[in-house]
C-alpha cells in the first residue's frame, strides 16, 4: 500500500435545518500512513468543506469526544488509522449509534448526561473525614478491585454497540452502570445500598442481557458488562438475605 | 435575547473550574451556580495531564523545600507570598480529592504514594499512575454532581464579558446545537478556560485550548501577564505532539542522544547517575531540557526520524512490571501513535508546546484588576509558575486557586445586589452582531484555517525555545498582518445548528490577540530567563527584569506592554542550580 496516495472517506452529512434525512457525502483526501481518521475528517474541515460538523479536542484517546462508526465498528477516531482500512474500499464515518443526530457527526448525548447523574457517582458516607485528619488508607489489593472500572472516558461507544439501548433507550446503560459499580467497589463508599434503587431498577443491571458488545468495543478495557454482571450478583444476594434475615434490610444502610 | 440571572458565573468546566463551583457550593448552598463550558466537563484539557500533582505530605519533606523548588524552578520570576500560600494549600487540596474518591496509587500500607518529578527535590508527587489529569477531572466532575446548586451549560460557547460600571457582571454565551445567544449575569464571574497552546503548531494541547478566556479578560481591559513564558515539554510524541510524561524520567527513564550518550551531561545536568538523582539530568527542570535538545540539534547529535529530529527517551531498564504498573498509558501511546513497544524499545521524543506560564493578571486572592472578575488554572497568570513552571504544579494550583476563587466569589456574591439588564444586553447585543456577521455571510474573504496555519508557522519560526530580536519583530509584523486579515474573516456555514465553523472564526480571533501579547512581551524583554530565551541576550538581568510583563489591549493596534514587580518575601534571587551541586 506504500503507492496510496489518497482515501476515500464516505461521511455521513446531515443539517436539521436544511435536509430531510442524513445522507453521505464523498471525500477525497490526501493519504499519510501515520493518519487517522480524525486527522482526514481536520483535513476536509480545513481544505474542502468547513461546514463538516464532528466533536474533538485530545487526539491523545482520553478526552472521549471523537466516538464515531466508523466502517460498521464504534471507534475514538483519534486512534483508528486510515492504513488499518486500505483495500476494503471507501472508509464509511458515521455518527454513533442509538442516539439523536444533532449534525453531521455530532450525536445528542444529553440523556447520556442524566444516566451518568442518576447513578450517584460520588462518594457517599455517613459521616465525612476532615481533610486535617488525613488520607483514607487504600490497599493495593483494594485499589486493584475497582482500578478497572475507573478508566472510563465516557466516549459513548458502548451506548452505541449496545442492542439493549437501542431497545430500550431508557436502560441506564453500560458506562454508567459500570461507574456506579466503581463506587460500590470502593473502600471509602458507603452507598451501595442507596445507588441499588437506581441501578437495580428495571432501567437497571437487569436490563442487560449480557451481550458483551460494550466490554468488545470499550477503548480503555473498563468491562462494563463484567461490572453488570458483578452487580446482578451482588443485588441478588442482597435480596435473598433481606429476605431471609430478619431485621437485615435496614443494617447498614445509609438512611432508608 | 435571554437573560439567566445567577448569583455565580463560571466559564470553563475543567478542574479549576468544577473545583470553584463545589467551592461555591460548599460555601453557601444558597448561592446558585452556573458552569459554561464550550464542551462536556470530562472533555476539558485537564483530562491529558499525566504524571500527578504535587502536594508535601512524606515526612522527610517540608513546605520549604517545595516552596523552594518552586522559586528556583520559576528562575524567581514566581511571585513568593502566592507560592507560600500555594505549597501551604496543596496537600490539604489533593487530601480532599482523596476523600472525593480519587484513585491515586498508594503505598503498600495503603499511604498515598508520591513519585519524584522535574525540578523537584524531594519525591512528592501524588498519582494515579499516568492519567493523573483524567482522574482528578472526573473526580470532580462526578462530585459536582451532587450539589443541586450548580447548573451546568454544556457545550455552551461564551464570547464575551459583560461590564457594568467597571464590574464584570457577566457572560454572552450562545447554545452551540442551536446558536441561541443567552446572557448570563451574575455578581460574580470566574474564569477557568485553560491555555493557549494552539497558537503554536505543535503542542500537546487538545483542539479546545485557544485562550478564549484569556482574551475574553483582554477584551475587557484586563490585562494578561508575562505571556513570553510558554513552556515547551522535553518529551512529546513527534509527528503529533503526544505527551509522554515527566513521570517516565521520573521512575527513572533515561534520555539520549544519536550516539546513545546522555547528553544531559554536557548542560550542566550532571552527574550521569545510573539511579534517578533528583533535580539532575533527566529530573531537571522543563526549560533546561528543552533547551539541551535545540542544542543537541545544532551539533548534530539528534536523531534523523521520519517526523524530523528526535532523541530517545529509554524505558527499557524499568522492566515490563513497573511500565505496566506505572505508566501503562505511555506503553499505549507510544505503542499506538509511534510503533514503538517501550518495554523492548526507546520512544522516540522532541520538545513539545505544553503550557501557558502567563495568563490574565491575578494574584493570591484569585482576583484580577477588573472588580467582580476572578480566574484559576493554566488561564491565570498568579504567578506561583513565573518564568518556568515546574511538572505537576498546575494540577495542584487549580485546585488550589479553584477553590479560592469560589470562595472569594461567594462572598463577593452574598453582598452584592444583581446586576441590572439593561447595560449588559446593549453590550451583548452590540457582541452579538460579530457572530451573526460571520454565519449570514455578508461579509469577508479571509479563510479561517489560512489565517490560524499562518499564525501557528510564524509563532514556530519566531517564538520557539530560542528567540531573537529579528526573529520576534518579523512574527509580530507578521501577527499584526495576519489580525488585519482577520477583521475580514469569512466562514462558509450558514446554519445556527452546531456551528463549528463559527466557533473556529472565534477561537481563531482570540488566539490571534494572545499571540501577540507573547511575541511583544519576548521582544520587549532582552534578557534570558526560565523558558524565554534570548540568543541576541543570553543572561538573565535582574536590574531591569524582575518584574512581570503586562500586556494591555490597544484595540487594533499592537498592545501596550508595562512592568510589575515580583513579590519577593524570603527568597533572594540566587543561580538556579541543578546536578550534582544541587544535592
Amino acid at each position: 500500500m506504500s503507492n496510496t496516495t489518497t482515501v476515500t472517506l464516505e461521511v455521513l452529512r446531515y443539517d436539521p435545518e436544511r435536509d430531510q434525512e442524513p445522507r453521505f457525502q464523498s471525500f477525497e483526501v490526501p493519504y499519510d500512513e501515520d493518519w487517522v481518521v480524525l486527522d482526514a475528517l481536520n483535513w476536509i474541515k480545513d481544505n474542502t468543506d468547513s461546514t463538516l460538523t464532528y466533536r474533538w479536542s485530545c487526539h491523545m484517546a482520553v478526552c472521549g469526544s471523537c466516538g464515531m462508526v466508523v466502517n460498521g465498528e464504534e471507534k475514538l477516531t483519534c486512534k483508528a488509522f486510515l492504513r488499518d482500512y486500505l483495500g476494503r474500499g471507501p472508509i464509511r464515518v458515521e455518527p454513533l449509534r442509538n442516539f439523536p443526530i444533532e449534525r453531521d457527526l455530532v450525536v445528542d448525548m444529553e440523556g447520556f448526561m442524566a444516566k451518568l447523574e442518576s447513578v450517584k457517582p460520588w462518594i457517599i458516607r455517613d459521616e465525612e473525614k476532615p481533610v486535617e485528619d488525613g488520607e483514607y488508607i487504600q490497599l493495593p489489593k483494594q485499589l486493584k478491585r475497582f482500578k478497572h472500572h475507573t478508566l472510563c472516558i465516557n466516549c459513548l461507544l458502548c451506548y452505541s454497540a449496545c442492542p439493549q439501548v437501542g431497545l430500550n433507550p431508557g436502560f441506564i446503560g453500560p458506562a454508567a452502570l459500570a461507574l456506579a459499580h466503581r463506587y460500590n467497589l470502593d473502600s471509602r463508599d458507603q452507598g451501595r445500598h442507596e445507588r441499588q434503587e437506581v441501578t437495580g431498577s428495571a432501567d437497571g443491571v437487569w436490563e442487560c442481557t449480557f451481550v458483551s458488545a460494550c466490554s468488545d468495543v470499550c477503548p480503555k478495557h473498563v468491562e462494563p458488562g463484567g461490572a453488570i454482571q458483578e452487580q446482578k450478583i451482588a443485588n441478588s444476594v442482597d435480596w435473598f438475605l433481606d429476605h431471609l434475615i430478619p431485621g437485615r434490610s435496614s443494617a447498614g444502610r445509609t438512611k432508608e | 435575547m435571554d437573560v439567566l440571572q445567577t448569583d455565580v458565573v463560571i466559564v470553563g468546566a475543567g478542574g479549576a473550574g468544577l473545583r470553584a463551583a463545589i467551592a461555591v457550593a460548599e460555601a453557601d448552598p444558597a448561592l446558585s451556580v452556573t458552569l459554561i463550558s464550550k464542551v462536556y466537563p470530562m472533555r476539558s484539557h485537564t483530562v491529558a495531564a499525566e504524571g500527578g500533582a504535587a502536594g508535601v505530605i512524606k515526612e522527610n519533606d517540608s513546605l520549604e523545600n517545595h516552596f523552594n523548588d518552586t522559586i528556583g524552578g520559576s528562575d524567581w520570576l514566581a511571585d513568593q507570598d502566592a507560592v507560600e500560600f500555594f505549597v501551604e494549600q496543596a496537600p490539604k487540596e489533593l487530601t480532599r480529592l482523596e476523600h472525593w474518591g480519587c484513585p491515586w496509587s498508594r503505598d503498600p500500607d495503603g499511604r498515598v504514594a508520591v513519585r519524584p518529578f522535574g525540578g523537584m527535590k524531594i519525591e512528592r508527587t501524588w498519582f494515579a499512575a499516568d492519567k493523573s489529569g483524567f482522574h482528578i477531572l472526573h473526580t470532580l466532575f462526578q462530585t459536582s454532581m451532587k450539589y443541586p446548586s450548580i447548573r451546568r451549560l454544556d457545550e455552551y460557547y461564551t464570547t464575551d464579558l459583560l461590564l457594568e460600571d467597571g464590574r464584570a457582571v457577566g457572560v454572552l454565551s450562545h447554545e452551540m446545537r442551536s446558536g441561541k445567544p443567552v446572557v448570563v449575569l451574575g455578581k460574580a464571574v470566574i474564569l477557568c478556560t485553560g491555555g493557549a497552546g494552539r497558537v503554536f503548531p505543535f503542542t500537546t494541547n487538545g483542539a479546545i485550548k485557544t485562550g478564549d478566556g484569556m482574551a475574553m479578560a483582554y477584551r475587557a481591559g484586563v490585562p494578561l501577564q508575562d505571556m513570553e513564558f510558554v513552556q515547551y515539554h522535553p518529551t512529546g510524541l513527534p509527528g503529533t505532539g503526544i505527551l509522554i510524561s515527566e513521570a517516565a524520567r521520573g521512575e527513572g527513564g533515561i534520555l539520549v542522544n544519536k550516539d546513545g550518550y546522555r547528553y544531559l551531561q554536557d548542560y550542566g545536568m550532571g552527574p550521569p547517575d545510573p539511579w534517578p538523582r533528583k533535580k539532575a539530568m533527566e529530573l531537571g527542570p522543563r526549560d533546561r531540557l528543552s533547551q539541551s535538545f535545540w542544542q543537541e540539534q545544532q551539533k548534530g547529535r539528534t536523531i534523523q526520524s521520519k517526523w524530523g529530529d528526535v532523541v530517545h527517551l529509554d524505558l527499557r531498564h524499568l522492566g515490563e512490571k513497573k511500565i505496566n504498573e506505572r505508566l501503562p498509558f505511555i506503553r499505549d501511546l507510544a505503542k499506538s501513535y509511534v510503533g514503538v513497544d517501550v518495554v523492548s524499545a526507546p520512544i522516540p521524543v522532541r520538545p513539545v508546546i505544553h503550557y501557558t506560564m502567563g495568563g490574565i493578571a491575578s494574584d493570591i486572592t484569585a482576583g484580577t484588576p477588573l472588580p467582580g472578575l476572578f480566574c484559576a488554572g493554566e488561564t491565570a497568570c498568579v504567578s506561583i509558575n513565573g518564568a518556568n513552571r515546574l511538572g505537576s504544579n498546575s494540577l495542584a494550583e487549580l485546585l488550589v486557586f479553584g477553590k479560592v476563587a469560589g470562595e472569594a466569589a461567594a462572598k463577593l456574591a452574598r453582598s452584592l445586589p444583581a446586576p441590572s439588564e439593561t447595560a449588559a444586553l446593549a453590550q451583548a447585543k452590540a457582541h452579538r452582531a460579530r457572530a451573526e456577521a460571520l454565519v449570514d455571510g455578508s461579509r469577508g474573504t479571509e479563510a479561517v484555517a489560512t489565517i490560524r496555519r499562518d499564525m501557528m508557522a510564524t509563532m514556530e519560526s519566531g517564538c520557539g525555545i530560542y528567540r531573537t530580536q529579528e526573529g520576534l519583530e518579523a512574527t509580530c509584523a507578521t501577527l499584526r498582518d495576519l489580525r488585519a486579515r482577520y477583521r475580514d474573516v469569512k466562514i462558509s456555514d450558514r446554519s445556527w445548528v452546531f456551528n463549528t465553523d463559527l466557533t473556529q472564526a472565534l477561537e481563531l480571533g482570540a488566539m490571534l490577540e494572545i499571540a501577540e501579547t507573547m511575541a511583544l512581551s519576548a521582544l520587549l524583554r532582552t534578557e534570558s530567563r526560565g523558558a524565554h530565551q534570548r540568543l541576541d541576550h543570553p543572561q538573565r538581568d535582574d536590574s531591569a527584569f524582575l518584574t512581570h510583563s503586562m500586556a494591555w489591549r490597544q484595540g487594533d493596534e499592537p498592545p501596550r506592554i508595562d512592568y510589575k514587580p515580583v513579590t519577593i518575601t524570603k527568597s533572594q534571587p540566587a543561580a538556579r542550580v541543578y546536578g550534582g551541586a544541587a544535592s
